[in-house]
């Protein structure tokens, strides 16, 4: 992993002399005694983070945090008080008119949390617009602008207005404009904020599958924790202009790093955000297809279980043979063959426990954790998955 | 009590300074005048030269198109009725004038207006001095007015034009500030110049504001018909003039309703012509 921007002690003070402020805040003044005592707004404070290409980085906190004013740090529309952003090594915060017109009209593009579109323009338009600007021919900058309405979804819409779409189809539009310009990095300020639960559900599936496919480096900002935790690969977290925590949601969610963080993640779904990896534990015992029942029955003895699983040498899961089968089996003189149940419960490790309830809740065994070849990984016990779901109070 | 016996002479200046402008500034005065009247001239010879059923076919799509069909057989009926009165020739006067004056309000109205939006600085100079020139009453400056171009149309253009001005400088000024703030950042987050933010979304999203400013800018300019009459220009204005200064009732009544025939249809088809401009393009708010 590269790293594809660098936030190196950025703030940003809103204000007739915002330098002045920094001072203060470094005596430990807060946002707000420096608001009455100065008129000055701190925006951002001592902001420091690596994003790394292609990965989903999302900045959450609540309003008035900071999010806003430091997303627009990235493409200049605020230009920080202090600190540096590199964007492939280079700092941008130093770039002249002439190198942040290039940046913008190459390297980054922006989705706005009230799509931003130009009403006086059709949706085709609307797309062309970032090429029009760096003058990309007519004929070429139709073709992107058609493939990329295509990529979201709107084929067919190219002539009407923006006024004649629904919300989640303007964001469509707006999706589709900075992805027709090519950027490295996609910027999203709450993108999917104003759109219907529905709709918004729909775009962040949709959303992941685009970048499963372009591998774009996004920053995405939202205020919505469980959405946060659905598309984010990593997470910051932001309160009253600072960062307090950087993170996977499952770091987050483990660890909080303060009273903050943890009163924001109490009402997260948690069986949205764990994986069936988190809760996974590798089984004591196995037996082999070539075993005997006896070797099978030993292993259940010595383990205290009452199943166990059977795999070939692969470890590819073949089944599972419960101790009662096992027992009978013997007297009968059978093998594994004969009395294996091959009807398991499967899960991929990276399943949401969300999806593994049902499963849990409908099988006697525990669910079977394989990989793509069917090779056994590992195994989640019935207890677990319903254990998983109660908050965890601090370890 | 007696007001203290101060006397400032700011007139005194004034007339100083238009003396000084009418030395200095004679050739681009006599540039003015010639322009102005060759553009008056032709847009009358060439109204006059349509012959009269065209003219009226050419009212009546206007309204048909931009309002309704109805509204095309009213306007064309109210024109006919101007020609009845035997007033054509007036009329047509009286349009190349206005005309004139509103196309050389857009030409310098636009532009100021575009300034104004971009730099705070320079909106904070010019709007006194567009307050001023629409309370000041027009007589004032058409004293000066009268010093530098011989009496005629011209003067009344002049007058006209500071008269009608101000409201399509204002109106392109608030379209273009009242621009949706998300609109222009998602524009210079893409990259644009100045120049491009200004042409591919500053104007065609203020655009409707503007139209509106034109409409109000071309209504103003017909206002002033018959003030500019008195400064010797020709048309309905000076017909009703005439009558005033006869007393006749009939001549007055029939330049006067000529006047207000062609303002509803000014105003009504423009007005049309904005509306058009509405759909898709108005600032979304
Ligand atoms: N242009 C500006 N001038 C002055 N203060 C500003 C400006 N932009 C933002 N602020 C202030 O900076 C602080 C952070 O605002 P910001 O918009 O970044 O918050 P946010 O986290 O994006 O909130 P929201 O979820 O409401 O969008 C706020 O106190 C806000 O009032
Ligand atoms: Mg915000």
């Amino acid at each position: 992993m590269t790293t594809k921007i660098k936030v190196d002690h950025v703030s940003k003070i809103f204000g007739p002399k915002p330098k002045t402020v920094i001072p203060m805040i470094e005596d430990g003044m807060s946002k707000d005694e420096i608001l009455e005592k100065t008129g000055h707004t701190v925006g951002v404070y001592d902001a420091s983070f690596d994003i790394q290409e292609g990965e989903i980085f999302v900045i959450m906190g609540l309003s008035g945090s900071g999010k806003s004013t430091l997303i627009r740090c990235f493409n200049l529309l605020n230009k920080p008080t202090t600190g540096a952003i590199y964007v492939d090594d280079e700092n941008i915060v130093e770039y002249n008119t002439q190198a942040l017109k290039q940046f913008r009209q190459n390297k980054i593009a922006m989705v706005f949390q009230h799509f931003g579109l130009f009403s006086h323009r059709t949706v085709l338009g609307n797309v062309e617009y970032g090429l029009e600007i760096r003058g990309v021919p007519k004929e070429e900058r139709e073709k992107i602008a058609r493939e990329n309405l295509e990529v979201v979804g709107l084929k067919g819409w190219e002539d009407k207005y923006p006024d004649e779409l629904s919300g989640g189809m303007q964001q469509r539009v707006g999706l589709a404009r900075a992805l027709a310009n090519d950027p490295d990095i996609l910027l999203m300020d709450e993108p999917f904020s104003a759109l219907d639960p529905l709709i918004r559900r729909e775009m962040q599936l949709e959303l992941l599958d685009i970048q499963e496919r372009l591998k774009k480096t996004i920053v995405f900002i939202t205020h919505d924790i469980n959405e946060a935790f659905k598309i984010g690969d990593r997470v910051a977290v932001m309160k009253d202009g600072k960062v307090v925590q950087v993170g996977t949601p499952e770091e987050i969610l483990e660890k909080p790093a303060n009273d903050y963080i943890s009163e924001f993640i109490k009402d997260i779904d948690r069986s949205k955000v764990l994986q069936a990896e988190s809760i996974m534990i590798k089984p004591n015992a196995l037996v082999s297809l070539k075993d005997g029942l006896k070797v099978a029955v030993k292993e259940m003895e010595e383990n205290g279980l009452s199943s166990v699983f059977v795999v070939d040498r692969q470890r590819h899961l073949q089944g599972i043979v419960t101790i009662d089968d096992a027992i009978n089996g013997i007297k009968q003189k059978k093998t594994i063959q004969d009395v294996i149940k091959p009807d398991v419960s499967v899960a991929d490790r990276s399943e949401y426990i969300q999806d593994l309830i049902p499963k849990a809740l409908e099988s006697r065994f525990p669910i079977a954790v394989v990989n793509d070849d069917n090779r056994l990984e590992g195994i989640i016990l019935r207890v677990h998955v319903l254990s998983s779901l109660a908050a965890e109070d601090t370890d | 009590m007696d007001f203290p016996d101060i006397t400032t002479t700011i007139g005194d200046y004034v007339k100083a300074f238009i003396d000084f402008l009418d030395e200095n500034l004679e050739p681009f005065f006599d540039f003015i005048f010639l322009i102005s009247s060759r553009s008056i001239n032709g847009f009358e010879q060439f109204l006059l030269y349509i012959p009269w059923w065209v003219f009226l076919l050419l009212i009546f799509l206007l309204g048909w198109r931009f309002k309704s069909p109805f509204s095309g057989v009213l306007y064309a009926a109210f024109i006919f009725l101007v020609g009845t009165f035997g007033m054509w020739e007036e009329m047509m006067t009286t349009l190349s004038i206005v005309l004139v004056s509103v196309l050389a309000s857009l030409i310098i109205g636009i532009p100021t207006g575009i300034l104004m939006a971009l730099s705070k600085g320079f909106s904070v100079v010019m709007r006194p001095i567009l307050d001023a020139m629409q309370t000041m009453p027009s007589f004032v400056y058409l004293i000066p007015v009268i010093f530098f171009f011989p009496i005629g149309n011209i003067p009344a253009v002049i007058a006209t034009i500071i008269y009608a001005v101000p409201p399509v400088i204002r109106l392109t000024e608030l379209g273009i500030r009242n621009v949706d703030q998300e609109v222009i950042e998602s524009a210079e987050s893409f990259g644009s110049s100045r120049m491009q933010m200004l042409v591919k979304v500053q104007l065609p999203q203020a655009l409707s504001t503007i139209m509106a400013g034109i409409n109000q800018t071309t209504m103003m300019a017909l206002a002033m018909a018959v003030i500019g009459s008195m400064v010797g220009a020709e048309g309905l204005g000076k017909q009703v003039l005439i009558a005033i200064n006869h007393i006749d009732i009939s001549l007055g009544f029939e330049a006067g309703i000529s006047i207000v025939f062609l303002a509803i249809i000014i105003d009504r088809v423009t007005a049309g012509i904005a509306e058009r401009f509405q759909a898709h393009r108005g600032n979304v708010s």
